[in-house]
């Protein structure tokens, strides 16, 4: 099996598969972001923060301890959930944009920890070992992203995910409707963050490589441009949102220099051109139906 | 010592105090955040630099021509990456921002290269005055008296003129002052053309103090200026002075006593433990949603 699944990994250009595999990790963490920022409504400008936490935690399991790389997964995103319900108790009394600093605030403030704690090396960063599984890593990524995308995909038709949508559409409304929102908000920035946990832990041993600065403001930007760029709320807008910016760094290559001079006004125009995103308030599955020649059910 | 560091976080402060204006201002008006702003700072302060050791202009010079660049600069950015988002959902306009600020930032870095560079020696005479126990430079001096002009003349604009009262206005209630005819794009262009010369101002005094400007000195700056805006309570003039003061201060204070590695955070963690014991910032109002 695991010889199988090296010469199938082996089989594809090493640089497309690092592409590939940036995607997979991308649309976890996307799918993770969409949790809170897309389905909730309540913006987090933190979410490399939580990546972060993972990575570290991720990387200090497999140096200490021999769990294997599902367990460890596992326990990484257990670890980061708790630490986002720990600081999700407070910060989510507040709203829309107080909220969104304070994400940011939470996230400089991680970033400056782990610069100065000891056991990770500090501003040095972090060797990562290389994970205890026989699968290989590309493999691993793309499994995971696709077990993300079921969950949301779960959890978006929940009751669960019912009462997300509607504190994202009315917060009051939904309290008067007798939706327990401080619980619900807690439990979505929970979800999202254990996430954001195992993606940051995939992304820490397939690079074998962490520093605290890889997390800043931006790699938290990037994530929130991949959710609102496929369109807030929507699953398969976060995998296209997630696979069109994790890849388009490498397909504007040619032009070197000018990448992310290209890359902030492509930002620009999409949103001026299609400003709820490039899926956003478009229905797939009814595409689909359609496309297969049927009507949607309901309609 | 005391004095001494109190000084060097008023001067600190009030840069911070400068760069927040702007973006309280703007999200007053037209509740957006303008993460390109810390770019336009950045941007003035390279216009400065330009200006003071090509055209070997001084530095009020400098900073005026910094101002109209960046007044025309935050004008055209409005023009063109938020206007059509202003109906559309904010994070569209959020993102849009970001789309900006990357873009200048990458075009900085492509102009003027990866290095830091400093102003040329002399550009602005450098004394050391006793007061008490502290040294106060002229630098310090210049930078808490220019904000302090700056900020007075923002007071009377807001405060008494004709486009003043319609900022005001506009930011009470969007739809109903263009119902009375006031000309609400005017009012916004205006707004950022006023933010972004605070804002170059202070990218002037910034090179000038620690005489180093260069392509990503906008991202924290801004960041710490944006903290600053919602520590005082966001869309508050006053309350941006004051939070951009606080943190200049506590900020410097926080490295005297030796906390040098963790100064980014400082900032921060002081905005994060006020926002949860006042939620709208020191002095945000507290405004009761409705259904």
């Amino acid at each position: 099996m695991a010889d199988f699944l090296n010469s199938l990994v082996g089989s594809v250009d090493p640089y497309m598969l690092q592409i590939l595999v940036n995607v997979g990790i991308a649309i976890v963490l996307a799918l993770g972001l969409n949790v809170i920022t897309g389905l909730t409504g309540q913006l987090s400008l933190g979410h490399a923060a939580f990546m972060s936490i993972g990575a570290f935690t991720s990387a200090m399991v497999t140096i200490k301890t021999g769990l294997p790389f599902a367990a460890n997964l596992a326990v990484t995103g257990v670890v980061t959930a708790i630490v986002a319900a720990a600081i999700g108790f407070p910060i989510l009394r507040l709203t829309g944009d107080y909220l969104a600093i304070c994400t940011l605030g939470f996230a400089e403030i991680v970033k400056v920890f782990f610069l100065n704690f000891e056991p990770t090396n500090k501003a040095l960063g972090l060797t990562v070992p290389p994970a205890k599984t026989s699968i290989p890593m590309p493999i691993y990524v793309w499994v995971v992203a696709i077990l993300a995308i079921i969950l949301v995909t779960f959890v978006q038709n929940s009751r669960f995910g019912r009462a997300l949508k509607a504190i994202r559409e009315d917060e009051i409304a939904a309290d008067a409707m007798g939706i327990n929102t401080a619980r619900y908000k807690i439990q979505a920035f929970a979800l999202g963050s254990f996430m954001a946990g195992i993606g940051g832990g995939l992304y820490a041993h397939f690079l074998s490589y962490i520093n605290p600065s890889d997390f800043g403001f931006l790699k938290s930007v990037d994530i929130l441009a991949m959710v609102v760029l496929g369109g807030l709320g929507s699953v398969p807008g976060a995998v296209i949102g997630s696979s069109v910016l994790a890849s388009a760094p490498e397909f504007l290559r040619f032009m070197s220099q000018y990448r992310m001079l290209v890359y902030g006004a492509l930002l620009v125009f999409l949103m001026v051109f299609r400003p709820n995103g490039l899926l956003g308030g478009v229905n797939v599955t009814e595409l689909l139906l359609r496309a297969v020649g049927r009507k949607p059910a309901g309609k | 010592m005391f004095l001494q560091q109190l000084v060097n976080g008023v001067a600190l402060g009030s840069v911070y105090a400068l760069i927040a204006l702007g973006y309280t201002m703007v999200y007053g008006i037209i509740t957006l955040i303008n993460f390109a702003h810390g770019e336009i700072f950045m941007v003035g302060a390279f216009i400065g630099l330009l200006l003071v050791s090509y055209f070997k202009v001084n530095v009020f010079v400098a900073i005026i021509g910094a101002m109209i660049f960046c007044m025309i600069m935050g004008v055209l950015i409005e023009l063109i990456a938020y206007r059509a988002l202003r109906k559309s959902s904010r994070l569209s306009a959020l993102i849009s921002a970001i789309g900006v600020s990357i873009f200048l930032s990458s075009l900085a870095l492509m102009v003027f290269g990866a290095d830091a560079k400093g102003f040329p020696d002399g550009a602005f005479p450098v004394r050391q005055i006793h007061v008490g126990s502290a040294d106060i430079s002229t630098l310090q001096i210049l930078i808490i008296g220019v904000s302090a002009v700056l900020m007075m003349g923002l007071e009377f604009i807001v405060q008494k003129t004709k486009i003043g009262k319609a900022m005001r206005a506009t930011s009470e209630d969007y739809n109903t002052s263009a119902l009375m005819g006031i000309n609400v794009n005017r009012v916004i262009s205006f707004t950022f053309a006023l933010g972004s010369a605070l804002a170059a101002a202070g990218g002037v005094l910034v090179g000038v103090l620690f005489n180093a400007v260069s392509f990503n000195m906008g991202l924290m700056a801004g960041l710490k200026a944006f903290a600053a805006a919602v520590l005082g309570g966001i869309g508050s003039i006053p309350g941006a002075m004051l939070g951009g003061l606080l943190l200049g201060v506590s900020e410097v204070f926080g490295v005297a006593i030796g906390y040098s590695s963790y100064r980014d955070a400082i900032a921060f963690t002081i905005l994060v433990l006020v926002l949860l014991v006042k939620p709208t910032g020191l002095l945000g109002q507290k405004i009761t949603k409705k259904v």
